[in-house]
C-alpha cells in the first residue's frame, strides 16, 4: 500500500485563477453552506483543494479541526467599530443582530460596499497569520486591520474573515468530511488521513506536503471498525422470544467509541468517526495496561468510582481543545466498555457474542483502573422481572436496557435482529408557552425558543425552555402566533398571550435553585403540540413537585 | 376634528371620504392598493382600484363590485379628493393619495422604488402625512441592482443545465414571478409553470400585459419533456410530491428574505436570491425625505426599529401603527409559511 500522498501538482491553470485566497474560501463556504448533500459538499472541498494556495489548504485542515489562532480582537469592538462605520444606533444594531442571529454575518451585511471592485484581497493564511501577529498589539493597530480589511472585501469574504474571529464556524462541515475530501485529494486512506491532522502541529509552521506525508511511515493502525447499531424496540419484549438467549445491559448515555491499541500506541474514535484520542488523557494509561492488537467498542461516559454520572457532565469537556486540570478533575471520563472487535490482531466481529464477551472479561477484569471498567450485564429470569429492573434506570443515569442476542455477531451499521434498544420512556408534561426568542443560523429571525409555565393556583409559573421537536412547519405557525399575539417586548424576548399549550417531553428532573419554579429539566423537548388544550388543561407546580419526589435525586 | 385616517378595527378608515384603504374585515367601500391577498380581501360591497389591478381581483376574488382608476386621475369621494399613483411593487400596485382641507396623506401599500419594468415607476409624493410598509425596515437589507441579480439568476439556470439539472425557481405567483419570467426570457425558449403561476401569468396576459407565456405543467406533462428546463413554483410546491417529476434539479429561491443566510439554509434551497419587491432600508429612508412629511405611520415590517430612527434622527415624527397587513403578504409572511392558495396542485 503506498502511503505517501499524492500532492497534486498545482496545475498551469492557476495562473488563470483570478480569485484571491480568501475570495475562493469565502466562496467555498457559500458552497457548503447551500448544499445539503454529503457527496456534494465532499466534492466542493475536492474542488477548492485543487486550486487553493498550499498555506491556505493546511489553515482549512486547521480550522475545520479545531485549531483556529487565538481571539484577536473581542466581538465588543468590532460591533462599535462597525455601527460607527456605519453610522447607526447601538441599539439597531442590536436589533439587526437579533434577526440575523450571527454576529459576523450582521456585521458583513451592515458595512458599506466595497468602492473598488478591482481591490483584490489577500490569501487566507495571510490574514489568519495577521491575526497572530496584532493579538498583543494595542487597539488602534488591530482596528486599523480590521476597519481597512473590512473596506477591501465583498460580503462573503467580511463574514468569513469575521468567523475566524469571533469563533464559531459552524457550516454543517464535520472533521469527517474534511477527512474524506482530503482522502480523495491525496489519494489516502481516510483513517490515514485523519490520524496524521490530529494530534499537535502549527498551521504556521507546516507545509501542505509536510502535514500529509508527517506519518508517512505509520500504516493503518488507526482504523476502527463501522459500529454496530441498535434499533429501538418496536413491539413487545416478550416477541424476543426465550430471555435466556438475550445478554442485557444498561443503555449508557455517553458518546459511543472504540479504543484501538495497535502497534503499541493508543487509538480513540467516536461514532461521528472522529478521532478523539487527544480529548480523553485518562485513556493514555489504557496503551500500558490493554494487549496489543485490541479493538475495544464501549461508551465513552463521566463516571466517579466506577457510577456514571450525568451526560451533562461530559458536556463540559467536548468540544475543547485544551482539557484543563478542573475539567479533568470535575469530569472525569471513562470507559465503558462492552464488546470486543479484534484481538492479537485478529477480527473479531464473526464469533458470536458470548464468546466476544468472555474473552473481553479476561482482559479487562485484571486491569484494576479507572479509566476502564465492563459494562454489566443484567441478570434476569423473565422479562417481567427485567421490566422491573428497567424501572431503575434513570437512577443509574442510564437510558433504559440494551438487548443483545447472544449468538449473534458484531454487524455493520444499523440492523435490526439481534441488537435492540429497550429505552425508558420520557417524562412529560403540559405546559403553557410564556416567552419567545428568536433562535439563531437557520432559525434565524424566527421565534423558535421558548419558555414555558404551569399554574400554580391562578399564577403562571416558568419552570423551562425548549427548542426542538416541532416541524418547521410547526415552529412556522408559531413564529406567526408570536408575532400577532405578544404583550410586551424585551430586547429580543417577547411575553406571549398564554394560549398555546405543549406537552414536553424530559428524561430527568432535579431539584434546583438557579429556577424559579425550583426544578430543572434534563433534555427537555416539545414532544407534542397540544391544539386539542387550552392553558386551562396544563399540569400545575403540585405535579411538577410530585415529580420531583417520584424521580429527582 | 378627527384625523384623516384613522386605525380601526376593519383597517385604514377615512371618515371624511366614508371609505376604508385595504380593509381586512368587509366593508361597504374599499380603496384597493394592489392585488395581494393581505390588501385585497373578499367581502366589500364596492372596490375602487386601478385599472391594472381589476383582473388579478377578477380571478382571485371573482365577481365583484370593481370600479377601476388610472394613475394620477383625481375622484372625488364624499368631497375627499383621491388619487392613485405608481407604486413599483407589482402591477397595478398603487400608492393612495387622499387630499381634504389641504392636508394631503398618502398610503404607500407596498412598494420599491427600483423600477423593474411591468409594476410602473413608484415616485415619492408630497404629502403631509405618510402612511409607509416597513418590510425590510432595517439596515441589513440593501438590495444588489436588479440587473447583477438576475444575472446570478440565469448563470445559475446555465450551470445547472451544464450539470443535468433543471431549475426549479421559486416565486409568489403574483409579483414575484412576473418579474423573474421578465428576466429570464431572453435567455430561455420554454419555461414551464406550476399552475398556480400559469394562471396568474396567463390572466394578466389576457388582459393585455406583453408578458412571457408559460408552459403549465399537469399530470400528463412527460417527464423526458422537463429534463434540463426551467420550472416556475410557488412556495406551496416546495418539499412536495410535484417536484420528483423534475428530478435531477436545483431549487433556487427568489425572496428579500434570502439575504439572511439562515433562512435559505432553513428552507434548504440551492440557491438563494435576494430579490425583493419592497423597498430596502436605504430607499425607504430616502423615500420618506423625499416625500417632505412631517408626520410617518409605519406599518408591517420592523415598524418599532424604523419608527424609533426616524423619531431620533428628527428626520420626522412616527408611530407604528398595527395592521392586519403582512399576515398574508408574499414576503412578510414568516419565510416558512406556506399560502393556502399557493397549495393548489396543479
Amino acid at each position: 500500500m503506498n502511503e505517501e500522498p499524492k500532492i497534486p501538482q498545482q496545475e498551469k491553470s492557476s495562473e488563470f485563477i483570478t480569485s484571491s485566497g480568501l475570495e475562493l474560501f469565502a466562496n467555498l463556504v457559500s458552497e457548503l453552506s447551500a448544499s445539503t448533500k454529503t457527496n456534494e459538499k465532499i466534492q466542493s472541498l475536492v474542488d477548492y483543494f485543487a486550486i487553493a494556495p498550499d498555506a491556505d489548504k493546511v489553515w482549512v485542515i486547521a480550522i475545520f479541526s479545531g485549531r483556529r489562532p487565538r481571539r484577536a480582537v473581542n466581538s465588543r469592538l468590532m460591533r462599535e467599530w462597525c455601527t460607527e462605520m456605519v453610522n447607526i444606533p447601538e441599539w439597531l444594531f442590536n436589533e439587526c443582530y437579533h434577526t440575523v442571529g450571527d454576529l459576523s454575518e450582521t456585521l458583513a451585511l451592515l458595512l458599506p460596499d466595497v468602492k473598488n471592485e478591482n481591490q483584490k484581497t489577500e490569501s487566507l493564511s495571510y490574514y489568519l497569520e495577521k491575526f497572530i501577529s496584532i493579538e498583543k498589539e494595542d487597539e488602534n493597530i488591530k482596528k486599523k486591520f480590521i476597519v481597512d480589511s473590512w473596506q477591501q472585501m465583498n460580503k462573503n469574504e467580511r463574514f468569513v474573515f469575521n468567523k475566524f474571529i469571533t469563533g464559531s464556524f459552524r457550516i454543517g462541515v464535520s472533521q469527517k468530511t474534511i477527512v474524506n475530501a482530503l482522502a480523495k485529494v491525496v489519494e489516502l486512506s481516510p483513517s490515514v488521513i485523519a490520524h496524521r491532522i490530529s494530534g499537535n502541529w502549527d498551521p504556521v509552521a507546516t507545509t501542505f506536503q509536510e502535514l500529509l506525508s508527517e506519518t508517512a511511515s505509520l500504516s493503518d493502525f488507526s482504523k476502527p471498525y463501522p459500529f454496530y447499531l441498535a434499533y429501538a424496540i418496536d413491539g413487545e419484549v416478550e416477541d424476543l422470544g426465550d430471555i435466556n438467549e438475550w445478554q442485557a445491559e444498561w443503555k449508557w448515555d455517553g458518546i459511543r467509541g472504540q479504543i484501538i491499541k495497535r502497534n503499541n500506541e493508543l487509538f480513540v474514535w467516536s461514532r461521528g468517526e472522529e478521532l478523539m484520542t487527544d480529548k480523553f488523557p485518562e485513556y493514555f494509561i489504557l496503551k500500558d495496561l490493554l494487549p496489543d492488537g485490541v479493538v475495544l467498542d464501549g461508551e465513552i461516559i463521566p463516571a466517579e468510582q466506577g457510577k456514571p454520572l450525568r451526560f451533562s457532565v461530559l458536556q463540559t469537556r467536548i468540544g475543547r481543545k485544551n482539557i484543563s486540570k478542573k475539567q479533568l478533575q470535575e469530569a472525569p471520563i471513562s470507559f465503558f466498555v462492552y464488546d470486543l472487535l479484534e484481538y492479537h490482531y485478529e477480527d473479531w466481529c464473526e464469533k458470536p457474542l458470548t464468546e466476544r464477551r468472555k474473552k473481553l472479561e479476561e482482559i479487562i477484569t485484571p486491569i484494576k483502573n479507572n479509566a476502564i471498567q465492563i459494562s454489566e450485564i443484567i441478570h434476569s429470569n423473565s422479562w417481567n422481572e427485567l421490566a422491573d429492573l428497567r424501572k431503575k434506570s434513570r437512577e443509574m443515569n442510564s437510558e433504559g436496557i440494551m438487548l443483545k442476542r447472544k449468538n449473534s455477531d458484531y454487524k455493520v451499521g444499523r440492523k435490526r435482529g439481534d441488537w435492540w434498544k429497550w429505552k425508558i420512556d420520557p417524562l412529560t408534561i403540559d405546559c403553557v408557552m410564556v416567552y419567545a426568542q428568536k433562535g439563531s443560523g437557520r432559525r434565524s429571525n424566527l421565534y423558535t425558543d421558548y419558555t414555558f409555565a404551569v399554574k400554580d393556583g391562578d399564577k403562571l409559573v416558568t419552570f423551562t425552555k425548549a427548542y426542538s421537536g416541532l416541524t418547521d412547519k410547526e415552529f412556522g405557525q408559531i413564529d406567526n402566533f408570536v408575532k400577532r399575539n405578544s404583550i410586551e417586548k424585551f430586547g429580543s424576548v417577547r411575553t406571549v398571550k398564554p394560549e398555546l399549550v405543549f406537552e414536553i417531553a424530559f428524561e430527568g428532573i432535579a431539584a434546583s435553585n438557579r429556577h424559579k419554579s425550583g426544578v430543572a429539566l434534563r433534555f427537555p423537548r416539545m414532544s407534542r403540540w397540544r391544539k386539542d388544550k387550552t392553558v386551562e388543561d396544563i399540569n400545575t407546580m403540585d405535579d411538577l413537585q410530585e415529580m420531583l419526589k417520584m424521580y429527582g435525586k | 376634528m378627527p384625523q384623516l385616517i384613522s386605525f380601526t378595527d376593519k383597517g385604514l378608515y377615512c371618515e371624511s371620504g366614508k371609505f376604508y384603504i385595504d380593509p381586512w374585515k368587509p366593508v361597504e367601500s374599499a380603496v384597493i392598493t394592489h392585488g395581494h391577498s393581505d390588501h385585497a380581501r373578499f367581502g366589500n360591497k364596492y372596490y375602487l382600484c386601478h385599472r391594472f389591478t381589476k383582473p388579478i381581483l377578477q380571478l382571485r376574488l371573482g365577481d365583484n363590485n370593481y370600479q377601476t382608476t388610472e394613475w394620477n386621475e383625481t375622484i372625488n369621494m364624499n368631497g375627499v379628493k383621491v388619487s392613485f399613483h405608481p407604486a413599483g411593487h407589482i402591477i397595478g400596485s398603487s400608492q393612495i393619495r387622499l387630499e381634504y382641507k389641504n392636508e394631503v396623506w398618502v398610503v404607500s401599500g407596498d412598494y420599491k422604488t427600483e423600477d423593474d419594468g411591468i409594476s410602473g415607476k413608484f415616485e415619492p409624493i408630497k404629502c403631509n402625512v405618510f402612511i409607509t410598509e416597513s418590510t425590510f425596515g432595517l439596515p441589513i437589507y440593501k438590495w444588489k441592482p436588479q440587473q447583477e441579480i438576475y444575472n446570478n439568476i440565469i448563470n445559475w439556470i446555465s450551470k445547472n443545465k451544464e450539470n443535468g439539472k433543471a431549475s426549479i425557481l421559486v416565486t409568489y405567483s403574483l409579483g414575484k414571478a412576473q418579474r423573474v419570467l421578465q428576466a429570464i426570457k431572453e435567455t430561455t425558449q420554454t419555461i414551464f409553470a406550476h399552475g398556480a403561476i400559469y394562471n396568474m401569468q396567463q390572466t394578466l396576459i389576457d388582459a393585455g400585459f406583453d408578458l412571457k407565456p408559460v408552459v403549465r405543467i399537469t399530470p400528463e406533462t412527460p417527464k423526458e419533456l422537463l429534463k434540463e428546463t426551467v420550472v416556475v413554483a410557488p412556495p406551496g410546491a416546495e418539499g412536495t410530491s410535484w417536484m420528483k417529476k423534475f428530478h435531477p434539479y436545483s431549487i433556487g429561491v427568489c425572496s428579500g428574505w434570502m439575504q439572511v443566510r439562515g433562512n435559505a439554509r432553513r428552507r434548504n434551497v440551492d440557491a438563494g436570491f435576494a430579490l425583493s419587491d419592497h423597498v430596502d432600508w436605504n430607499s425607504l429612508l430616502q423615500t420618506v425625505k423625499a416625500t417632505g412629511a412631517e408626520k410617518v405611520f409605519v406599518t408591517h415590517g420592523f415598524q418599532a426599529a424604523f419608527s424609533r430612527y426616524l423619531n431620533e434622527k428628527n428626520i420626522a415624527e412616527a408611530a407604528e401603527v398595527k395592521t392586519q397587513f403582512g399576515d398574508e403578504d408574499e414576503e412578510i409572511n414568516s419565510p416558512l409559511e406556506i399560502k393556502p392558495e399557493e397549495k393548489e396542485s396543479e
